[in-house]
């Protein structure tokens, strides 16, 4: 058995699995949210940005890899950590009481499986096209190094799909359980990778809970703005 | 001193093979009482009328043995806090509470008999490092070694740890992260536990989780109930402690 194994097949050590692929996991829900708020900056550079992350070509597919890989991880070892802590109690209190766990932290599992059922939905909405096919189909033409050139429209797509209230009915509800999800999450990790000081211990609780609501509202906002016509100018059409 | 009419719900379980169920009695107490002497005041009615006396376990009641454990509406050692069963006065309740009481909830802590249940695996875990190694001979000058005074301090508040098993039955997991961690954190604060840091902290992590404890979810119940008002701090060293041993032993893994 490898040092990495030993380490993960330990209840401490599937934690700091799970801490660290959050934590990646997490840098990835600022970065994608960075690129989606172009969204109120207009057409134009929600379609540079688009086409910038095409032009990646292989670099895009390591990072689309490297990403899947940790979100695997990151489930697996979820599973792994809820087996054990189901088989260590199995007959319950006829009178349960909660102290002090917080609501996020009881509902882990559930919130990180709408995550997940989330994620792939969202795959299909608007990176595969399967679901809205006829929002996802759209391009525009513009001039580059003085030819013209047509690209994927992922503005117009993205407006036309959140004037369709069913999908900012969907986009608002699993973005407040990613929240949610987070909102435990984030300064859960410090305390799974032990971090803690009863000095900066109370800050870093408020930040990272902080953190989670503003994430949340940051990508609530977006389907949102949409519906309330409120995004880059040139999102009239 | 006003007397106290109430309805208990005790779990009853004649053996580990038994099938138990809740049974529902009415006693008479006074605010005066502990709840472990409510208790007795029911044993003796059950005794006067030929019924099997409940089983719980106590034995100092005074708050530092750890065996008197039963989880009363809910919570590890009830209502109060930082208190054991056998401290808490029936102040904390009144006239017509109905009260429920049931054994620690763990696969690892299996019920020998009604509220009684089986903690060897605590005992376990502290076998497999809960300890220091030291030469037997003379014992040497008290103050050869220096401690600092909040390293000390903290040393004695993880010390405090009487095993009762608290965190484990507040724990939704069932966890004993808590319980480890006191006794790990307990020797890593003082400069004798240190040196087999590295070992204790493999051992004692490997034990827990053999004997089919839970894993920490960082919700900190288990604080929230202790009796002793152990700190998560430990777990968080804990934690820390185990990651660095498993990268770094030279023990082949
Ligand atoms: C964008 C996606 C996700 C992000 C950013 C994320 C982030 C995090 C973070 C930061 C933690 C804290 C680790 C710790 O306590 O040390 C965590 C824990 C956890 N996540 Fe996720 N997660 C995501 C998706 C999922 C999914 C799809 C599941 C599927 C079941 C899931 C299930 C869990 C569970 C069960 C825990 C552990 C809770 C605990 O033991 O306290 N997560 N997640
Ligand atoms: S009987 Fe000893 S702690 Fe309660």
């Amino acid at each position: 058995m490898s040092r990495f194994q030993r380490l993960l097949a330990s209840s401490i050590g599937a934690k700091v699995g799970m801490a660290v692929t959050g934590i990646l996991l997490s840098f990835f829900v600022i970065g994608h949210l960075m690129g989606n708020l172009l969204v109120y900056q207009g057409r134009q550079a929600v379609n540079d940005y688009a086409a910038f992350l095409k032009g990646l070509g292989p670099w895009l597919w390591v990072v689309r890899a490297g990403l899947l890989s940790v979100f695997v991880l990151h489930i697996v070892l979820a599973i792994q950590l809820k087996r054990r802590n189901r088989a260590a109690r199995t007959v319950g209190y006829a009178k349960d009481h909660v102290n002090v766990a917080t609501v996020a932290s009881r509902y882990m599992v559930l919130t990180g499986m709408c995550v997940l059922a989330f994620v792939l939905l969202h795959l299909a909405h608007f990176t595969l096209g399967w679901i809205d096919p006829a929002t996802h189909a759209v391009t525009e033409k513009v001039i580059q190094g003085g030819v013209e050139i047509e690209r994927h429209d992922v503005y117009q797509m993205v407006v036309a799909g959140f004037r369709q209230p069913v999908y900012v009915v969907i986009y608002v509800v699993a973005m407040v359980l990613l929240g949610t999800h987070l909102f435990h999450g984030l300064q859960s990790l410090f305390q799974t990778l032990g971090v803690r000081h009863p000095g900066y211990t109370p800050t870093i609780v408020r930040v990272c809970r902080l953190v989670a609501v503003a994430l949340s509202a940051g990508y609530i906002s977006i389907p949102v703005g949409v519906l309330l016509g409120l995004t880059g100018a040139e999102g009239a059409s | 001193m006003q007397d106290m009419r109430l309805k208990l719900h005790i779990w009853r379980q004649a053996g580990p093979e038994a099938q138990g169920a809740l049974r529902t009695y009415e006693v008479t107490a006074n605010e005066h009482m502990s709840f472990l002497e409510m208790l007795d005041v029911l044993n003796q009615d059950l005794i006067e009328k030929g019924e099997e006396p409940v089983a719980f376990e106590h034995d100092c009641r005074e708050g530092i043995c750890g065996t008197c454990n039963m989880v009363i509406d809910g919570r590890p050692h009830g209502p109060q806090k930082g208190t054991t069963a056998c401290q808490l006065h029936m102040r904390a309740f009144k006239d017509g509470d109905e009260i429920h009481v049931e054994p620690w909830r763990a696969t690892a802590f299996p019920i020998i008999k009604d509220l009684v249940v089986d903690r060897a695996p605590f005992d376990r875990i502290i076998a497999s490092g809960g300890f220091v190694s030291v030469n037997t001979g003379a014992a040497q000058d008290a103050n050869e070694i220096p401690v600092p005074k909040a390293d000390a301090d903290d040393a004695f508040s993880y010390a405090a740890c009487i095993g009762c098993g608290a965190c484990v039955a507040a724990c939704k997991n069932a966890s004993a992260m808590l319980f480890t961690a006191a006794k790990f954190a307990h020797l890593e604060k003082l400069p004798q536990g240190r040196v087999e840091s590295e070992r204790r902290a493999l051992a004692m992590v490997e034990q827990h989780d053999a004997e089919g404890f839970g894993a920490c979810t960082n919700q900190y119940e288990c604080e929230a109930v202790c009796p002793k008002e152990i700190s998560v701090t430990s777990i968080a060293m804990l934690n820390k402690a185990y990651r660095s041993a498993v990268l770094k032993t030279r023990e082949t893994v």
